[in-house]
């Protein structure tokens, strides 16, 4: 009787090990199969920006470049003028990063530290413009800074800001997730070393500069990131407003840039290579400051 | 005795310095930014609505003084165009394709990971790499992979993806070239979006799973709970905020599509510019430069409108099913 029951407990386990090894071996191969469909396209991306324009147009397809060619990639920076991107880009990202910590730093500030009247309702009025899709603003906004003024039946030129950089900087300054983000930071530094700081008689401002954002660095940096990768990825707002050869950001250029050659042929190999241009600072920030971004994009859902 | 002498002092402090005797101070703190959020947020959110029951505006005032006459005109003529209808149509279709399948792919994908020991820091960096992409730069990817280069008898190749279905006898299909249909154009956006989506997620409920607590599961298994069963009444209760979350948002992002289209098929939102993949945010920025103002504002009330309604349906349906 012993015996038996033995014997039935040894396979029943027998048979749970088996189920166990093929559950996992189910697993591996999903998310293998998952992983594979995952970086296909970056792997495509690279691979054709290395290969030559007949290797790319072959019948039968290569997943490994016969003869790696690196014309493509001078061929991405000329047709797509990728250097003067990069520049404008790295210019309106750079000031609309710094003018943005500014104004986020002392409006987090207030926030955090200060007491008015009216707190309350000023936040709540802030966030509940995070409710908003930016689409709705769009609309008005390129009418103002297109010198179309409501009250008036003719579009002022003097006040037609569109074409110059400032336009890509100022009406996207104010994010009021960043004020929220860094209001929060703000808030986990103890009163105490604040009101120590009165005492001492240092000034807010003082304070704030010494004392704060030391404190609240990585919350900057996030900040920072996600401001930089703004400029990056823009589209939409610059394609309205600033879209010529002088001011045009990466991402539009990269969009309007034509690899069509006199014959009607687009130069695949040549815009594979400009998008993995644009691609790979993308893949540089993901790979040393993930966590960062992490920190910020977990908490509202959106991207850069 | 000490302590009663400390206590008075140290509200003093507090008063003088955190009640605000400067209210002026925090309002300057403040400035800066509200005077922009008044310029490009607030006036534009009051004007938005303006416009769009102003009858025919077209972004300026009458010459000689006369004011556009109120009424919901725009909302109907909105409503009525053909243009609109279509973009009403893709959207809606892409938010109730991409939505379940993007969170039902991440959500397995996150059980599988949080049941591996080995090699899941590597799945997990793979499965996070198209999170930080520009959406631009990897829609012209996928194009490029669905596209085939050349015409007629010309054709060199059909593109990576047909070749790879025909391996498995389909095709070839015409899904972004010129004269390809709607339905395989709406493949292509759909499965990008997919691929797109899924990192998001992935972290979202990863982080999720991993805090759960291992007692529930223990549970389960010393009642002989099967896995599935497990799955069902363990897991998805309790990763359903998670869920909530991610649904929301793609559903609210999924509204707003425009750039991965953009990305696919350039400005022309569909195969040689044709515009039959045009979603209701392209089709407000279609009309912005050519001031048909009053129109554009009331197709993007519709959309604030719908995203509120989806956040509403959301909210409602989470208070009921959500276990917190």
């Amino acid at each position: 009787m012993n015996k038996t029951n033995d014997i039935n407990v040894s396979s029943l386990s027998k048979a749970q090990r088996t189920s166990k090894i093929i559950r996992y071996t189910v697993i591996y191969i999903f998310l293998t199969i998952m992983a594979v469909i995952v970086i296909f396209p970056f792997y495509w991306m690279i691979i054709s920006s290395f290969k030559t324009l007949e290797e790319y147009r072959a019948n039968v397809p290569t997943l490994w470049p016969q003869h790696i060619v690196f014309e493509n990639f001078s061929e991405a920076f000329s047709k797509a003028n990728l250097w003067d991107l990069f520049l404008h880009t790295m210019y309106v990202g750079l000031i609309s990063t710094v003018l943005s910590l500014i104004v986020t730093v002392l409006s987090a500030f207030a926030f955090a530290r200060l007491n008015f009247k009216g707190k309350n309702v000023v936040f709540g009025l802030l966030m509940a413009t995070m409710m908003v899709p930016g689409e709705l603003y769009t609309i008005t906004n390129y009418m103002t800074v297109s010198g179309r003024l409501p009250f008036l039946s003719e579009p002022v030129e003097s006040l037609d800001f569109t074409n110059t950089f400032a336009v890509l900087i100022f009406p996207m300054l104010v994010s009021v997730f960043y004020i929220y983000l860094l209001r929060q930071t703000f808030l986990q530094i103890p009163n105490e070393l604040y009101l120590a700081a009165k005492v001492d008689g240092t000034s807010d401002f003082k304070y704030l500069w010494k004392v704060m954002l030391p404190l609240s660095v990585s919350t900057i940096i996030t900040i920072t990131i996600l401001k930089m990768m703004g400029a990056w990825n823009a589209y939409i707002w610059p394609r309205l407003v600033a879209n010529d050869a002088a001011h045009q950001l990466i991402t539009n250029g990269l969009r309007g840039a034509s690899f069509t050659n006199e014959f009607g042929d687009v130069n695949y190999p040549a815009q594979m290579a400009a998008v993995t241009i644009v691609s790979i600072p993308l893949f540089l920030v993901f790979v040393f400051l993930r966590k960062y971004i992490m920190r910020g994009v977990s908490r509202s859902g959106i991207k850069g | 005795m000490n302590k009663d002498l400390k206590k008075p002092k140290n509200r003093i402090s507090l008063k003088g310095d955190l009640d605000g005797r400067n209210q002026y101070k925090a309002w300057l703190y403040l400035s800066p930014a509200l005077i922009l959020l008044l310029i490009f947020s607030f006036y534009p959110l009051i004007n938005t609505f303006r416009m769009a029951f102003a009858n025919g505006y077209n972004g300026l005032a009458i010459v000689g003084g006369e004011t556009f006459d109120f009424g919901i005109e725009n909302f109907k003529t909105v409503v009525n165009y053909v243009d609109f209808k279509l973009c009403l149509k893709n959207t809606l279709l892409l938010c109730v394709i991409t939505v379940p399948i993007s969170t039902v792919l991440a959500l397995l994908i996150a059980v599988a990971l949080n049941s591996i020991k080995p090699l899941q820091k590597i799945y997990q960096t793979i499965f996070f790499l198209p999170y930080v992409t520009n959406s631009i730069a990897i829609g012209m990817v996928f194009n490029a992979m669905f596209t085939r280069v050349g015409l007629g008898d010309l054709i060199q190749t059909q593109g990576i993806i047909n070749n790879i279905i025909g391996i498995f006898g389909i095709g070839p299909i015409n899904f972004v070239n010129v004269g390809s249909s709607w339905g395989a154009n709406m493949f292509v956006v759909c499965t990008y979006i997919v691929w797109n989506a899924i990192p998001f997620k992935i972290l979202v409920l990863l982080g999720g799973l991993q805090n759960v607590n291992k007692q529930y599961y223990e549970a389960a298994k010393i009642d002989g709970t099967s896995k599935l069963r497990t799955f069902f009444k363990i897991t998805i209760p309790l990763v359903s905020p998670m869920l909530a979350y991610v649904i929301i948002t793609s559903f609210i992002g999924g509204f707003k599509e425009y750039s991965s289209i953009v990305g696919i098929f350039g400005e022309g939102m569909g195969p040689g510019g044709n515009g039959q993949m045009n979603t209701i945010v392209g089709y407000v920025y279609n009309m912005l430069p050519k001031s048909n103002l009053g129109n554009a504002s009331a197709a993007s009330l519709i959309l604030f409108g719908i995203i509120l309604i989806v956040t509403a349906i959301n909210g409602y349906v989470s208070k009921k099913k959500v276990h917190y």
